[in-house]
């Protein structure tokens, strides 16, 4: 169980920011469902939650989500799913529970990198960028291959586009972790393919995506599906081998692209 | 640290220890309808409402509910009661230690969804676990209960099929 000995509700991102940088025992409280399962001893807990970071807002040419946003808000909203498809939704829906989701925020997700994260592997394929305290704007994908710093996410930002989108996973039971994800979106320029729970972390395979056209044909899908085993590398963990989740990459993509065109 | 919350409706202010969690929180103040089966976070049994959600109190820190109203099912008798009832008809109770927890979903899904599908109610409840029975019995008794709230189904009886 972890300790902590202090618990601050901010009043504002810099007091968080000084509070963070004040003690490397400080931190900032995600839903706390992964954090509580460990045994570290932390000094403060920074509490994030009367900020106003948990709304889901149209800024014209884009959508923010902030960090305190929980995953079932994320699930139900009508804005995410007509700007962007199911693919958010269809990401976080099997994950464990109603109450889990009510909790599990998209900040807590997202700024942990986890490897087995569903909707990491949804927002790669939707241009998101991460609104950092400190870092400003950077894109996700340079996000997720940065080392961990502390620096505080505040929001993700989504550009609004005209846009198709899949998601598709492979769970040994209905809400547990992924053995496998595949996230794909497609506009007029192209297709966008991301594979998480590699088991290593959500990549994005930009190269197997450009062999796509916007229509493709059965030859073509056939080989886009053997080019995503050459070039995202996959491994093995308990929840499956290598050589499986090599076999269930090419199924997931495929049945991806034919979601998409159907 | 000084904790105010409402608890079913009840004004409580306590001095907390800051990582204490919310199910420990309530048990200590005698809420023992809240119990704790995973402790990671995924059999539901703890399950509260926290302004009117449902959520895990296991994984919510108690200082999270500063000025919050909590939900136990003892402030939801009557209703859990009304709900009971179709559990019972349909005996789907076992060892019976789930079902609080499973109780407080399922009242937060009513509120939730309409007319719910079989597999709506399925999803909705995927995050409450039962290691006695293999949920057909509860499916009925909350479709039968749901279907008793519809104005068709108003005043119909909760018989065993």
């Amino acid at each position: 169980m972890f300790d902590l000995k202090e618990f601050c509700k901010v009043q504002s991102l810099g007091q968080a920011d000084n509070l963070l940088h004040q003690d490397k025992k400080n931190v900032i409280l995600g839903g706390l469902l992964w954090m509580r399962m460990g045994n570290r001893q932390y000094h403060t807990g920074i509490d994030l939650s009367g900020l106003g970071l948990d709304r889901i807002e149209d800024k014209g040419d884009r959508i923010d989500i902030g960090a305190m946003a929980c995953l079932r808000q994320l699930e139900t909203s009508s804005l995410l799913k007509n700007n962007f498809g199911p693919v958010i939704r269809d990401a976080v829906s099997p994950i464990v529970g109603v109450q889990f989701r009510n909790l599990a925020t998209v900040g807590g997700t997202v700024f942990s990198r986890f490897s087995f994260s569903d909707l990491i592997t949804a927002l790669l394929v939707l241009d998101t960028q991460v609104r950092l305290h400190r870092g400003g704007r950077v894109p996700l994908a340079d996000f997720l291959e940065s080392s961990p710093g502390r620096d505080i996410l505040v929001s993700l930002s989504i550009p609004k586009q005209e846009i198709k989108t899949s998601y598709q996973s492979f769970r040994k039971t209905a809400t547990d972790f992924p053995v496998l994800a595949a996230a794909l979106s497609r506009d007029d320029s192209g297709w966008k393919i991301a594979m998480g729970a590699r088991p290593s972390r959500a990549k994005p395979a930009p190269e197997t995506a450009k062999l796509l056209p916007v229509n493709p044909n059965a030859d073509q899908i056939d080989a886009a599906c053997a080019a995503i085993v050459r070039e995202l590398g996959f491994g093995s963990d308990q929840r499956g081998g290598k050589t499986y989740r090599e076999h269930l990459a090419k199924i997931l993509v495929k049945r991806g692209i034919q979601d998409i065109c159907s | 640290m000084q904790l105010k919350c409402t608890i079913n409706g009840t004004h409580y202010e306590e001095n907390i220890a800051p990582d204490t969690m919310l199910l420990d929180f309530l048990r200590t103040k005698g809420f023992f309808s809240v119990k704790q089966g995973c402790d990671t976070a995924n059999c539901g049994l703890c399950t509260v409402w926290l302004d009117g959600r449902p959520v895990l109190s296991c994984s919510v820190l108690a200082a999270r509910s500063q000025g919050a109203a909590l939900t136990t099912i003892e402030g939801v008798e009557k209703k859990a009661a009304a709900f009971g009832e179709f559990m019972a008809a349909q005996g789907a109770d076992q060892c019976g230690f789930c079902s609080p927890g499973l109780v407080m979903n399922i009242l937060a899904m009513e509120k939730e969804l309409k007319n719910p599908t079989p597999d709506q109610i399925r999803h909705y409840l995927a995050g409450n676990l039962c290691r006695c029975s293999g949920y057909a019995g509860q499916m009925r008794a909350i479709e039968a209960y749901l279907k008793s709230k519809t104005p068709a189904g108003k005043g119909g009886k909760n018989e065993i099929r």
